[in-house]
């Protein structure tokens, strides 16, 4: 699908995250659209990123720090080549998703909130991708997928793990 | 004559391979030579019959579906670019299937038929009459029309939504904000979504309408970072509608001012909480506000702010241009107009069915989702997203609308229904209610952030056969103290579905062996 965008897009520098700070510390509230930008950019929030927000967005390290921990979506480690969202919420476990949750961590021999040793994987929680009726559903970088069996779910790594051969 | 053939492209569709049906539908045009005039459309909501792709004929749209990228070279072959109806996935005019027929569309009366971003689809079919009409009207005018129309807040807490207008209205002249809740967390729950992928400019009129109404400037749309494609277009629909006139300055050469921003949150399902939403936009971590204030009175930026969800702005276009009694003309008791229900999980034909209130569970579970996917029998419905009732059969015959549900302790919600066969183990569910709330409670009390990781142990030690009676008694004393004394529904509703699977279920909370208690940890 067209959207498709591996999450992990550059090797990040001082100078590249001072730009996309200074890029979006004017808004109002510029907290969020800030860490966004940086983690669309780079793939994951670096720990140098913290003190710079910190003293753009006049607020302590702590307080920075504690926002990127609250929220889920943020990451503070570079993700694998693709991060795999499996739903966990309740329309998906009514047509088999704890089958297909515990069939993809046996699969990629990782737990949640993990990365396979190649970097191929992340596998990520997700509480709702608004695919309720065509369940289970799961989420690869930005393309969703519904009604997917343990048998699906194989092929679909087998062709990311494909494309990644082909690019390389 | 070219031929007009559309592929929807919403978030559904989409994941059943909505893309590589319109590639192949493009090869095989090509490769016949036929003139195509292909329409990404937004979806009718029909989830069943998705990919459902339809034709322009004399006669009007006809369907086909449910369409596989395997079908598309046997439907050409079949006739598909003439509109024939003989092949196995034929379905007739679209307008005409059951589903679709039977509904009461006064909000999604578009979704499916124009292309989501086409201003010339979207004024085609009465797009942005009533932004004109509010124009035309002063302030109050506006106001008082929605009040008319008795409509209640869609995102769940059922508030009068023109009675909060009038207080943001009422507060002094000043920076004032209208905050669009798009952070649809609730299982189950699609329907803000499908107004955002495939009817953008509906949502986009109505928080222009409440920001005339209440003397608002500026607009956010809270979106949850779960839908990058709604994101998509609504990026896309804002820079449009701006180009077109109809957002920024000066909207349609009135004078008026209304800007309009699409802000993404970050995973956190408590910020679907209207306090803890605006902590969000200010750039915090999303923590519940003790009310008062009220946002209305102090909201975001400490100003006054107007939060509706998605579904309360976009049935605020129709208000205007039909005016609110045609609304109101709608529904039962105090729950007035129509309520978008939205059919999921376990069900052979979910999608989206708006009704007006009054309907049934039956009549919805049945007579349009046709039961389970699994083709086993229904044995829970949970209606409301995670912190709704599990209801047993018992209450499937109840009329739809807030009150009658509130009396047995039901939860409308946000209009989710979603269905499990008698395959689940409603202990299992009990817990993952607990272990939600443990996952996403924001913190900021202690009933919600102790009480959830509480409850999942408690109900742990009772499936491990450890003291069951007492811990049973336990349980019900912690729900009971998380409903009394959370901050917010997170903390207060949480215990709702571990109290009707104990209420209702009880036989499937009792001890069992431990090796398979438990669910899985994150």
């Amino acid at each position: 699908m067209s959207q498709t965008h591996s999450p992990v897009a550059d090797a990040w520098t001082p100078a590249q995250l001072q730009a996309v700070i200074d890029a979006h510390s004017r808004m109002p509230g510029a907290m969020l659209p800030t860490l966004h930008a940086i983690q669309d950019r780079f793939g994951f929030i670096p720990d140098a990123a913290v003190p710079m927000i910190a003293e753009a967005l006049r607020h302590t390290r702590a307080e920075v720090h504690g926002i990127i921990s609250f929220y889920h979506h943020f990451r503070t480690h570079p993700p694998g080549r693709s991060v795999i969202q499996i739903c966990r919420a309740e329309a998906c476990q009514s047509v088999g998703s704890r089958q297909l949750e515990a069939h993809a961590r046996k699969a990629l021999g990782i737990d949640y909130h993990q990365t396979t040793p190649d970097h191929e994987f992340t596998l990520e929680p997700v509480y709702c991708l608004g695919n309720c009726a065509c369940g289970p559903s799961v989420r690869v970088n930005d393309d969703v997928y519904g009604r997917m069996s343990p048998e699906q779910f194989d092929q679909l790594t087998d062709e990311l793990s494909a494309t990644v051969v082909e690019v390389k | 004559m070219a031929i007009t053939l559309y592929v929807p492209r919403d978030t559904t569709a989409r994941a059943l391979g909505a893309d590589r049906v319109a590639a192949r539908i493009e090869r095989g045009a090509r490769a016949r030579d036929v003139a195509l005039n292909l329409v990404r459309n937004g979806s009718r909501g029909l989830f069943y019959l998705e990919p459902l792709i339809e034709v322009d004929t004399p006669e009007g749209r006809v369907a086909y579906g449910p369409v596989t990228p395997g079908d598309v070279d046997a439907l050409i072959e079949a006739g598909l670019f003439e509109g024939r109806q003989d092949h196995a996935l034929s379905l007739g005019l679209t307008e005409e299937i059951k589903y679709l027929k039977r509904q009461q569309r006064l909000t999604f009366s578009r979704i499916g038929i124009t292309d989501p971003v086409s201003l010339e689809d979207y004024t085609a079919l009465r797009g942005f009459e009533g932004l004109k009409k509010a124009l035309s009207l002063d302030s109050q005018a506006v106001v008082d029309e929605v009040k008319t129309s008795g409509l209640r807040g869609r995102g769940g807490a059922a508030f009068p939504t023109g009675i909060k207008w009038q207080t943001v209205h009422d507060q002094p002249p000043g920076e004032k904000y209208v905050v669009c809740n798009a952070d649809e967390g609730d299982s189950g729950t699609f329907a803000d979504r499908l107004v955002m992928e495939c009817d953008p400019y509906m949502l986009i009129e109505g928080m222009t309408i409440a920001g005339l109404a209440t003397g608002a400037d500026q607009g956010y749309i809270y979106l949850r970072s779960e839908y990058p494609l709604a994101h998509d277009i609504l990026d896309e629909a804002i820079e449009r509608a701006v180009a077109a006139g109809y957002l920024g300055d000066n909207i349609l050469g009135s004078g008026r001012t209304f800007h309009l921003e699409v802000r993404l949150g970050a995973g956190a399902y408590i910020c679907g909480e209207e306090t803890s939403l605006l902590e969000s936009l200010e750039g915090k971590r999303g923590l519940v506000r003790a009310k008062p204030p009220l946002p209305a009175i102090e909201g975001l930026f400490g100003r006054p702010t107007v939060v509706n969800n998605v579904l309360s702005l976009a049935a605020v276009p129709f208000i205007l241009d039909q005016g609110g009694q045609a609304y109101a003309d709608y529904g039962l008791g105090r729950s007035r107009g129509t309520l978008a229900i939205q059919l999921a999980g376990n069900v052979k034909r979910g999608g989206l069915v708006e009704l007006a209130f009054g309907t049934s569970l039956s009549e919805l579970m049945e007579g349009f989702g046709g039961g389970t996917l699994s083709g086993r029998p229904l044995k829970a419905v949970q209606v409301g997203g995670p912190l709704g009732a599990y209801l047993p059969q018992s209450q499937w015959d109840n009329p739809i609308d807030y009150e009658g549900f509130a009396a047995f302790g039901g939860v409308v919600g946000h209009g989710g229904v979603v269905m499990f066969d008698d395959s689940v183990d409603m202990g299992d569910q009990a817990r993952f209610a607990m272990e939600f709330c443990s996952v996403e409670s924001c913190g900021k009390c202690t009933p919600c952030r102790i009480g959830a990781v509480r409850g999942v142990e408690v109900i742990d030690r009772i499936r491990a056969g450890e003291s069951a009676d007492k811990n049973l008694v336990l349980l019900t004393e912690l729900c009971e103290t998380m409903v009394d004394g959370s901050l917010c529904a997170m903390g207060g509703m949480a215990p709702f579905p571990v109290q009707s699977v104990m209420q209702h279920f009880p036989d499937d909370l009792t001890p069992r062996q431990a090796a398979t208690a438990g669910g899985t940890t994150c």
